[in-house]
């Protein structure tokens, strides 16, 4: 078997096929499925967050590192199931009611897939009777709205306040990006987070969900 | 001399402000396409172009920002890409008249070509339908504009060069430390010359994280590019009042930039968003006092 932190680098590196390759042979020489995920590929996309946040990395980087992730967890995670490991958490994602934009949503969506989460992209332009729809159908631990025109902004207190209506509020936690947002808004309006960018999206779901 | 040396002959050129607020102030419903308004309410665009084009906009573009086919199929509108571009290059020739020149906006598609949205041919195809149609209708220059991805970018430069027509194309630089970056990381040199290869007449930079930033991206852009550089900002940041994103900086403040873009090489000059008239009136003002 070879050197494991050859694993580390390919997903740093956004290598997918070096990645898939390497994820094969380690469980094929017998590596502990949960192991490989804590030990190598967790932290491989915690510096990759890293490397972003310090903008050492741009949206190329990150996507292809994300994208090397979601494939080895892809490998990885029927063994996790069978192991009775559960994944980080489950998450309902989409652009509010108005709003047709959804390259910032597939990012944070793919981090957070790579991050360990179960995601659920309900897609752009999600009313908030879809996003009360889609909690009840997959009973998600967050919701992650994103918006990024500032004329449709209101749909997000809208969006909160149907999930209240139908008595779900309390049973998520709610967290919100897009351009426009910030965090004071964000925590005016009611929500329980904000992530400023993608790789942020990653660490505050892991606080949310309690598992930081 | 070629059309784009006759405008550049007397001196920086005076473009136009932002489209989409104005709509909006005009009452575009908020979630609705504003391209979708050049078949709907075809007076009330051609409004907006005269209010530039009487605030001294020596160029003005055209409401077809988001009508590439691409972007209009999440309206549910593909199929009239090709009358809601022609009718948009034609609004703004009428708004024009014959005072202004009509620089048609080609923006991006909203697919990811990294993340396999989109192919390359997919977008050719798409920007090639779209520059077509605003050829066709009139427009006397075509904007590739509001671009965040340099290949996107180039893909619809070389389209849009297929008309004949001079094209201008220019890119978002909001990221990084320095807010110097495209979202995918391109600096202003790397843009300026894949912009120039690609067959761009003019290279340059919109929108972004406000004004003050782009004078650096402009002298960059300048200094990388044997090509006149155009410039559109927007009004710096925007702060949100009870929940609605405002910019506050005035036209005055705005245009208290104008002599440092000039000093930096820019040939173009307007403004993005957060900018209207009274901030193309205010460029104007600016410019003539550097003049005799």
């Amino acid at each position: 078997m070879s050197d494991l932190s050859e694993l580390y680098l390919a997903i740093l590196n956004g290598d997918t096929k070096g990645t898939l390759a390497l994820t094969k042979e380690a469980l094929a020489g017998g590596a502990d499925p949960l192991d490989l995920v804590t030990r190598y590929m967790a932290p491989a996309m915690t510096e990759v967050g890293r490397l972003f946040e310090c903008e050492e990395y741009f949206v190329p980087e990150l996507m292809r590192s994300a994208q090397a992730m979601k494939g080895a967890l892809e490998l990885i995670r029927p063994l996790l199931t069978a192991s009775g490991a559960e994944p980080a958490g489950r998450v309902v994602i989409g652009t509010v009611k108005g709003d047709r934009h959804d390259i910032g949503k597939n990012l944070v969506a793919s981090m957070l897939e790579g991050g360990g989460f179960e995601v659920y992209d309900i897609g752009a332009d999600v009313s908030p009777e879809k996003f009360v729809q889609a909690v009840r159908q997959h009973n998600p631990d967050l919701v992650c709205l994103s918006t990024l025109l500032t004329v449709t902004m209101r749909a997000v207190p809208l969006t909160i306040q149907a999930l209240k209506d139908a008595g779900l509020r309390d049973s998520v936690r709610v967290l919100v990006g897009g351009a426009p947002v910030t965090e004071q808004w964000a925590l005016d309006i009611g929500a329980d987070g904000y992530g400023a960018n993608a790789a942020a999206a990653v660490p505050l779901a892991r606080r949310m969900v309690g598992k930081a | 001399m070629t059309e784009l040396d006759q405008l550049m002959a007397g001196g920086p050129v005076v473009t136009d402000g932002a489209w989409g607020t104005q709509l909006y102030a005009r009452g575009l419903p908020p979630g609705d396409v504003p391209d979708s308004w050049n078949l709907t309410h075809p007076d009330r665009v051609e409004e907006v172009g005269r209010a530039y084009v009487e605030a001294g906009s020596q160029v003005i573009l055209t409401n077809t920002l988001l009508a590439s086919r691409l972007m209009l199929a999440g309206y549910g509108l593909a199929e009239q890409t090709v009358e809601i571009n022609r009718a948009g290059a034609a609004i703004s020739r009428r708004a024009g008249q014959g005072r202004a020149r009509v620089f048609a906006s080609m923006g991006p598609s909203g697919k990811m070509l990294l993340a396999g949205d989109v192919t390359e041919d997919q977008l050719l195809e798409a920007f090639r339908e779209q520059a077509r149609a605003l050829a066709e209708g009139g427009a006397d220059a075509l904007l590739i504009e509001t671009m965040s991805d340099l290949g996107e970018a180039t893909l619809a430069v070389r389209a849009a060069a297929e008309t004949g027509l001079p094209v201008v194309a220019c890119m978002v630089f909001d990221s990084g430390k320095g807010k110097d970056r495209t979202l995918m990381g391109t600096t202003p040199e790397d843009a300026a010359q894949a912009l120039e290869a690609a067959g761009a007449s003019v290279v340059g930079a919109n929108c972004g994280s406000g004004v003050a930033g782009y004078v650096a991206v402009c002298r960059r852009m300048h200094s990388a590019s044997r090509r006149p550089i155009w410039i559109k900002a927007n009004a710096g940041l925007p702060e949100l009042v009870d929940g609605v994103a405002r910019y506050r900086m005035t036209a005055e403040e705005f245009a208290g930039y104008v002599p440092a873009l000039v000093e930096a090489g820019a040939s173009f000059i307007g403004g993005c968003c957060g900018t209207g008239p009274e901030h193309v009136r205010a460029i104007v003002a600016a410019l003539s006092q550097g003049r005799p």
